[in-house]
């Protein structure tokens, strides 16, 4: 750790603060993204059932 | 073109329609303020343009879900839609329907306003010139508010949301006028600039909110 | 080969599931090698001391708070005349990004101006600027939220932004104008285009490109998503009708 002086509690929560934003962002997105996938798998499986029968 | 402009005020002026009701939220906000702030006059006498002035867009925001709302409900709106009438042209009458019933009383009520909240009566003139250039562009901005969201059950906060920051330059620039008129400084530069938003809304504005209207519409 | 292309959704969704782990890990480098270099490598500011290293997160979030705006502009009117789908969905999927790099932006402009200024906030022209493009981008996605439709969700959205890019532009211009007042003068604001020296600029260019690549990675992910959705909905209404 670099010697921040008397700005240390500054520099660090700023980077603490946006580094969680960037990975909340993050994980959102690939949460968002697996539920889009899997949700769209189970109604594509429905509907070829469908057509088969 | 004429009819329709009546048949607006009129409703708006009988069915318990917003035309009272603008005048006195706007009435209550300004009683209001001094007991948030405390009643020290040289405070208050600061603060005072800008109070008046975000009252007055506030009470625009009241009465910006009629504009539209009851004409989509009884299909008013599609028939607008298809008449000869252009839709822009509707919704250009609509807006000033809404500044005749809303932003016009808010202008002539101001100075009375103002002297609730010991405003400088140097100020006054300044208050009623801005007011006057700058509501009009509020009933534009809100009409457009109000065409992107009709139809949507809870339109309202919705609308306060998209409108609020679209107010901002009309709001800055005529609250400065009168602020620096109030201080003896030169207004002119500020009132340039609300004259030329209101003037840019009211060239643009209609075909947005009629873009809106028929996008709502199809 | 065209742009035009990837109008076609089989065709964006092909090719982006082959860029996005590319892009996704020059990402992850650039903002590694960006925000340790700046981090740990550079020196101290004669006059900000070590809050100076705020500036490779500060920089990189404002400058894509107002890009992705803009993009989501283009991607608008890209829909407004040409109706691809993709475009719109393009839109709405960056919007969530532009709003997180509109408050890293925020924040980090607000606990850099503690020690610099005392205060947490000022209504300096360019915090207030990003403050309301916060709005703008909040207006945004509740629109997009609340009408259920979607391709009237993308009509309406697309009018909002380009009337609201107009005036985010009139409020620049606006807030300039308010604050230039009697009390505040220039040597508040937090003045970017001060020429940075190299020992800085380096770093902060890698930090960039890596916040430039996130956004890329970002946006190509979530419009994906918005695909798959669009399609699952259509799919729905299929099965509804039949």
């Amino acid at each position: 750790m670099p010697d921040l002086g008397k700005y240390a509690d500054t520099v660090l929560s700023a980077y603490a603060i946006s580094i969680a934003v960037l990975i909340g962002l993050v994980a959102l997105s690939i949460w968002q993204s697996r539920r889009a996938q899997a949700r769209l798998a189970e109604i594509e499986a429905r509907s070829n059932a469908a057509k088969s029968t | 073109m004429i009819a329709l402009l009546r048949r607006d005020l009129i409703l708006a002026i009988r069915a318990g329609g917003g035309f009272g009701l603008g005048l006195a939220f706007f009435l209550i906000l300004v009683v209001l303020v001094p007991f948030g702030v405390g009643p020290n006059s040289e405070i208050l006498s600061r603060i005072a343009p800008g109070i008046l002035w975000v009252g007055a867009l506030l009470s625009c925001l009241l009465s910006l879900d009629r504009i539209f709302q009851l004409d989509y409900e009884d299909g008013t709106l599609d028939l607008l839609a298809t008449a000869p009438l252009p839709l822009e042209a509707a919704a250009s009458l609509k807006a000033l329907s809404h500044w005749l019933t809303t932003g016009l009383p808010l202008t002539l009520a101001a100075p009375f306003l103002g002297v609730l909240l010991s405003m400088p009566t140097e100020a006054t003139i300044w208050l009623v010139t801005s007011l006057a250039l700058g509501t009009p562009a509020l009933s534009m901005l809100g009409t457009f508010g109000a065409a992107l969201t009709v139809g949507l059950k809870r339109g309202g906060l919705l609308v306060s949301l998209l409108v609020l920051p679209l107010y901002m330059p009309t709001l800055i620039f005529g609250a400065e006028a009168v602020r620096r008129g109030a201080e003896g400084l030169p207004t002119s530069s500020a009132l340039l600039f609300l004259a030329a938003i209101t003037a840019g809304c009211a060239a643009l504005l209609p075909f947005a909110s009629a873009a809106a209207l028929r996008m709502n519409l199809r | 080969m065209s742009l035009w292309e990837y109008a076609n959704p089989t065709r964006f969704m092909q090719t982006s599931g082959k860029l996005l782990p590319v892009v996704t890990v020059l990402s992850l480098a650039c903002l590694i090698v960006g925000l340790i270099w700046g981090f740990f490598f550079t020196p101290d500011d004669f006059r900000q001391g070590s809050t100076v290293k705020i500036i490779y997160l500060h920089v990189p979030s404002a400058l894509m708070a107002i890009n992705t705006w803009l993009m989501m502009l283009v991607t608008s009117l890209i829909w407004l005349i040409r109706r691809h789908h993709v475009s719109a969905l393009a839109a709405k999927a960056a919007a969530p990004v532009g709003i997180a790099m509109t408050v890293i932006a925020l924040v980090t402009g607000a606990i850099w101006g503690q020690p610099m200024w005392g205060t947490y906030w000022a209504w300096d022209p360019r915090l207030t600027s990003f403050l309301i493009l916060f709005l703008f981008y909040l207006g945004y996605m509740a629109l997009w939220a609340a009408i259920e439709n979607p391709d009237t969700a993308a009509d309406l959205t697309s009018v909002l932004c380009l009337v609201g890019s107009v005036f985010a532009l009139l409020s620049r211009y606006a807030v300039n104008f308010w604050n230039q007042g009697l009390h505040q003068g220039a040597s508040l604001s937090l003045d970017k285009e001060e020429h940075v020296a190299d020992v800085f600029y380096f770093p902060l260019l890698v930090s960039i490109a890596g916040f430039v690549l996130l956004f890329l990675a970002l946006v190509l992910l979530r419009t994906r998503t918005e695909i798959r959705n669009r399609r699952a909905g259509a799919l729905i209404s299929r099965e509804r009708l039949g």
